[in-house]
């Protein structure tokens, strides 16, 4: 079980920067993100994009920005649970709560902050009928171990980068390796793209363009895949298993489930201190929603700052907080 | 104004009208129409949670770009219809389209 004051719910900016103003508080911070690495859309989706409305910034790109928040935060030491979904939160009897998540990490805390911004990260999933029946039982969105596909026969669908590397890998530890894609081009990095061309060529996988998959059959465990080509020819082929990669998108997940009070996809908050209404969580940040929200980086920044403020009398409820600059005081580490 | 037809993910069609040289793109004008659109990365094309299909119409639309298809690939049921409607300026072209909103995976 980890302790800590607040649990972060989202590693992004809005996130990461929680941590700076619960900080200056003396209080601690442990942030988990379904991402494998911090900095939510900024480095998930944008690294690279210049953004412009950062004070005191004329332009700084996503990656930088966060880069940045990490040094700015880490003198107070805060820890991290990436690539873990947040799956169950625990009210205790003295009011505390336990956050639980997808991998098993338990988080005691005492005070919960959403800064989910649209949610957890989660793949796409193609429309066919039954997918979800053969998830983990021979369907996966990931490649967690490729030793697990040694010597077996493996079918992967998508155009994009993750699909064109994992067949390349792939072609020399599994069985039997097909790729199959929508259009008859990749866009992805243009070696990668040739290297599978060349791989095809020399019969070493499988590549079925202007295919997909329309439905998967199999008896408690996957069995075969069909396809269907543009010119609605169909092919049934055997397979151990698929594994479709076409990226990620955002969703609210558990987070709706915790009677909080939901306006459209965002969580209803007050405008003093950004908390909901269950006491003790706060949304901060993309997720959140009032009269007036602007989803912008700045904003979320306010509301970490207005959060930590309100929070503080749950980690300390004895001590009368007292506000205080950094140019006065310095900034405390732990 | 500028009139063209939006299916919705349950299937229903409304008709949307626009004033000519609104400088909006698709995505901003559905999402003002508060159709359930995410536009995670806020129009940047980036993201593709703002994927449409444009059923009737498409001949007068401008082609796609790179960075547009290079999205669209990484979709699991793009059709040779399908745009991002963050990279669609509303002018002239678009009288009369019909576009249906994808389903919220694609």
């Amino acid at each position: 079980m980890i302790t800590t004051d607040i649990c972060i719910i989202g590693a992004g900016p809005v996130g990461l920067f929680a941590v700076f103003e619960a900080g200056l508080l003396k209080m601690r911070c442990h942030l988990i993100d379904a991402l494998p690495q911090v900095g939510g859309q900024l480095s998930e989706i944008y690294p690279q994009k210049p953004i412009y409305d950062i004070p005191g910034y004329p332009e700084v790109k996503a990656q930088e920005l966060v880069d940045n928040l990490m040094e700015q935060i880490a003198s107070f030491k805060p820890t991290f649970s990436l690539g873990e979904r947040v799956e169950v939160l625990d009210k205790q009897e003295d009011g505390s709560y336990i956050v639980g998540t997808s991998e098993g990490t338990r988080v005691h805390c005492q005070v919960v902050v959403i800064a989910a911004g649209l949610g957890s990260f989660e793949p796409r999933k193609p429309e066919i009928e039954g997918l979800e029946r053969f998830e983990g039982k021979g369907v996966s969105y990931m490649v967690r171990n490729p030793e697990l596909l040694r010597d077996r026969r493996v079918v992967l669908a998508g155009g994009g980068d993750s699909a064109l590397d994992w067949t390349i890998f792939l072609a020399n530890v599994a069985q039997e390796v097909t790729l199959v894609h929508r259009g008859e081009t990749f866009r992805g990095a243009p070696d990668s793209a040739e290297k599978v061309f060349e791989l095809a060529q020399e019969g070493k996988i499988n590549l079925i363009l202007n295919s997909n998959i329309s439905s998967i059959n199999g008896n408690g465990h996957l069995k075969e895949v069909t396809l269907v080509g543009k010119d609605k020819s169909s092919y049934t082929m055997e397979a151990d298993h698929l594994i479709p990669l076409f990226g990620l998108t955002p969703k609210l997940g558990p987070i709706a489930d915790w009677g909080l009070a939901i306006d459209k996809s965002a969580i209803s908050v007050n405008t003093f201190d950004y908390s909901t209404n269950v006491e003790r969580i706060y949304a901060i940040g993309d997720i959140n929603t009032y009269p007036g929200k602007l989803k912008l980086i700045l904003c979320g920044f306010h509301e970490a700052a207005l959060m930590c403020q309100s929070a503080f009398k749950y980690v300390y409820p004895n001590q009368k907080l007292s506000f205080k600059y950094t140019t006065v005081n310095g900034v405390p580490a732990f | 104004m500028i009139n063209f037809i939006v299916e919705d993910r349950n299937g229903e069609q409304r008709p949307v009208e626009v004033p000519e040289g609104i400088g909006l793109n698709l995505m901003e004008v559905l999402k003002a129409s508060e159709y359930d659109i995410l536009a995670t990365c806020g129009g940047m094309g980036l993201c593709a949670t703002c994927h449409v299909q444009v059923l009737e119409g498409h001949d007068n639309f401008p082609p796609v770009s790179d960075v547009e298809l290079d999205i669209l690939d990484t979709l699991p049921s793009a059709h040779d219809d399908s745009r991002l409607a963050c990279q669609l300026r509303v002018e002239e072209y678009m009288e009369g389209a019909l576009f249906r909103i994808a389903s919220e995976n694609h």
